[in-house]
């Protein structure tokens, strides 16, 4: 290689090695981010996260105040109120726990609190069930979070860390959620390298720092918390006149939070050496493929063996992995989708009535382009159900009998991996 | 250093205007007296809640707030469940609130403040609290507390979160137009209890909500009305300074509700409390129920007790019950009131045996 590779701050000898599952790294990651407040409720596959978090507090190995709150509604809640207090918040939850939150993460991205809440996605009733698939992230789609996707345990517990620093960033003050798959990734052991407490304290730029707000009443901008030295009120009734205004501001930081996560990953490239794509989109032999399978979490692993063996067959073929769900990274698909042929999109959830959401965004993003390439929406994993490497192979056989008919029925658009007829 | 040009000094110099935001400037450890001299407290007091808030005439629930405020003792944050309290104090741009201030939704005022009293300590823990102490404060309605907040209320308070929960009960979801809720009273009128040919208002009587958190074991329980404020006032400092959850069960007249003059907001109450069907009592751990003000006076001399219908007849959601051909629903409400004082005098350490 002629290009001199970057020596990271903390080199891989300098950083600790874990055995440890998704929930594990990303209880240690919140217990190395100087977190005030953690208030959460046990749910499967969730539960690890509390428990050994709870270890930690046992152990006196953190500051943190630790609320085992009686839903995950008072948990949201509880994290609207600390963060509202100036405090950094965290919590998790899955599947039922989420739907139980939903009514306060809209308050929380509202009132444009910064806090990391760990989605470790599950099925949602009924029927009942605790495997994973991504129904659950799906129904947070629009509620204003930062949404990030890991697809491994690694990644899961650097994404929590970056997560503070995406929240708390001056211009972005959103909340912001890291989605693991459950069992895939929750109870699944993985070594994975680890920072010095220090580094992570040092990365975060230590406790949380407060955003500042102009008050009328006030000559000069004031702390955006419950501070007696400068009082404010949060949460207030805005009715026609004011509401659509106090929306925008959301949108804006939305926009600018697309910057602020590239910017946090090439930081953490720059620290320790491991960055995901440019921490919107993390592609794979995208770039002259005709056929991409685009797909989001721990299934992109599997996907991307199987096409590294069609790869070395000579198809032209590769996997587009969105990391940033929301905001969505419009510009990036755009630009790695456009000289596609074929674009299959994995759904990992249903929204009966309707495609995929996952598909609605892509076929959204690319509606402009004048070639756009042939779309289809996959739906695979519902429950937990296993995408194996022969189902993506006959996936792909299909696609390529797909791209020599040169064109897919309407009827067809819409496929199902893995189900019984 | 931010200047502010309206900065108050606390306590408010004489013959200062009333719009003033408390600001306590970090660090600052002085404790506020509890004054009950009328002219020392109206030249030293500023309530939390400001002029110019848009509940109704004849409301009790910013008195409820008014005298409630008066009690804090220094840094104070309040949390607001939705209500007519919320909607109306803080439309924006606006904001009564001369303390820091947070609405977060209906049902969550309990688990909020929760939330807040973790972050004060984990702040306190690592040196970054301003104070020696910050209060918390909840105000929350009947609906917000018997209804869809008591979950997030019951957690609180099995927590232990060292918050002081005020409840300002006017018996029925006021703010979406008088429906009935959990602290509805019996045979009362509302508009999903309306008095029809066959059923004559609300079929149920009222949860005895804070003899549910006195079950809770929490280190201190009040009932209270803005009409008895001084020994509203004494209630509230005593539920912030406890260490540990604290309720106050404040009864507040809606005239709109309620369906009575504007003017009598506060003879309504003190009607409620001479007739024993809203006693006044606070219990701890240590003392259990204590009798306190008018209701121990009572309670010395039955013969001050009134009858049900001294609280009855001055207000519309009634006025069925005093029809010739419900005479048997009063009595029914009567005997009812009588056996809850009966019971509570039995378990009343200071009532005379």
């Amino acid at each position: 290689m002629s290009r001199l590779e970057l020596i990271p701050k903390y080199p891989r000898e300098k950083q600790i090695m874990l055995n440890v599952n998704g929930d594990e790294a990303i209880a240690y990651a919140v217990k190395q981010s100087y977190v005030d407040v953690v208030a959460a409720y046990p749910i499967t596959p969730q539960t690890i996260i509390v428990e050994k978090f709870s270890e930690f507090v046992a152990n006196g190995e953190v500051h943190t105040e630790f609320v085992a709150v009686e839903s995950e509604h008072s948990a949201m809640s509880a994290c609207v109120g600390a963060a509202a207090a100036g405090a950094r918040a965290f919590t998790a939850t899955s599947a039922q726990g989420l739907a139980l939150m939903v009514e306060i993460l809209y308050i929380a991205s509202g009132l444009r609190l910064p806090m990391v809440l760990a989605v470790v996605n599950r099925a949602l009733s009924a029927p009942i069930n605790i495997h994973n698939d991504h129904a659950d992230a799906y129904l947070m789609r629009d509620a204003g979070w930062v949404m990030l996707f890991a697809e491994n345990v690694q990644e899961a517990y650097d994404t929590t860390i970056q997560a503070f620093k995406i929240s708390e960033h001056p211009e972005v003050q959103l909340p912001v959620s890291v989605h693991i798959d459950g069992f895939f990734l929750s109870h699944t052991l993985e070594n994975i390298h680890v920072l010095p407490d220090q580094a992570v304290y040092e990365f975060l730029g230590g406790p949380r720092k407060l955003a500042k707000v102009k008050v009328d009443y006030y000559d000069e901008e004031v702390d955006y918390a419950l501070d007696p030295a400068r009082p404010l009120s949060m949460g207030n009734l805005a009715l026609y006149d004011y509401y659509f205004e106090m929306k925008i501001p959301q949108l804006k930081a939305m926009e600018k939070a697309v910057e602020v996560i590239k910017q946090v990953n090439e930081e953490w490239y720059q620290l320790t050496g491991r960055k995901y794509g440019n921490g919107l989109v993390d592609p794979y032999m995208v770039e002259d493929a005709d056929i991409v399978i685009v797909a989001m979490g721990s299934s992109t692993g599997t996907i991307r063996s199987v096409v590294k063996k069609y790869r070395e067959k000579g198809v032209k073929i590769g996997v587009l992995r969105i990391r940033s769900f929301r905001p969505f990274p419009h510009k990036d698909v755009r630009e790695l989708l456009k000289d596609a042929k074929l674009v299959a999109v994995m759904d990992k959830a249903i929204g009966p009535g309707q495609y995929g959401a996952l598909y609605l965004d892509i076929a959204a993003t690319l509606y402009h382009e004048k070639n756009r390439p042939v779309l289809i929406d996959y739906v695979y994993g519902l429950g937990g159900r296993d995408l194996s490497p022969s189902m993506i192979e006959e996936m792909i056989n299909q696609l390529l009998k797909d791209l020599e008919r040169g064109y897919v029925p309407e009827e067809e658009r819409f496929r199902f991996i893995g189900v019984r007829a | 250093m931010v200047v502010v040009k309206t900065l108050p000094e606390i306590p408010v110099k004489k013959g200062e205007p009333p719009y003033k935001i408390w600001i306590f400037e970090p660090g600052e450890k002085k404790e506020l007296p509890l004054i009950f001299n009328l002219r020392q407290l109206a030249e030293q007091r500023r309530p939390a809640l400001l002029p110019g808030h848009r509940m109704c005439a004849g409301c009790a629930a910013p008195i409820v707030v008014k005298l409630a405020s008066f009690a804090f003792r220094g840094p104070t944050i309040v949390v607001n469940a939705t209500g007519c309290l919320e909607v109306s104090t803080t439309i924006y741009p606006y904001t009564s609130w001369a303390v820091p201030w947070i609405h977060n939704a209906f049902e969550n005022a309990a688990a909020t403040a929760g939330g807040i009293e973790a972050a004060i300590k984990a702040m306190k823990k690592t040196g970054r609290l301003k104070y020696d102490h910050v209060d918390v404060v909840v105000f929350a309605g009947d609906g917000g507390t018997y209804d869809i907040g008591f979950q997030a209320l019951s957690g609180m308070a099995e927590r232990g979160h060292d918050v002081l929960y005020i409840l300002y009960d006017n018996e029925a979801y006021m703010n979406t137009g008088i429906q009935r809720s959990g602290g509805t009273p019996k045979y009362a009128w509302t508009t999903t209890s309306p008095v029809g040919s066959v059923l004559p208002g609300k079929g149920e009587s009222k949860k005895p909500i804070a003899e549910i958190m006195v079950a809770h074991r929490i280190p201190y329980v009040a009932t209270a009305t803005p009409a008895h404020w001084m020994d509203f006032m004494k209630k509230v400092r005593k539920g912030i300074e406890v260490n540990g959850p604290a309720f106050i069960h404040a009864l507040s007249s809606c005239d709109r509700g309620w369906r009575h003059e504007e003017s009598i907001s506060i003879e309504i109450l003190r009607r409620a409390v001479d007739t024993c069907y809203f006693p006044l009592w606070e219990w701890t751990p240590e003392t259990g129920y204590v009798l306190t003000d008018r209701s121990l006076v009572i309670a010395r001399n039955p013969s001050l007790k009134q009858p049900i219908e001294k609280f009855v007849e001055v207000q519309g959601r009634f006025r069925h019950l005093l029809r010739p051909e419900n005479k048997e629903l009063l009595k029914q409400l009567q005997e009812y009131v009588d056996a809850m004082w009966e019971d509570l005098l039995k378990r009343a350490s200071n009532a005379p045996r």
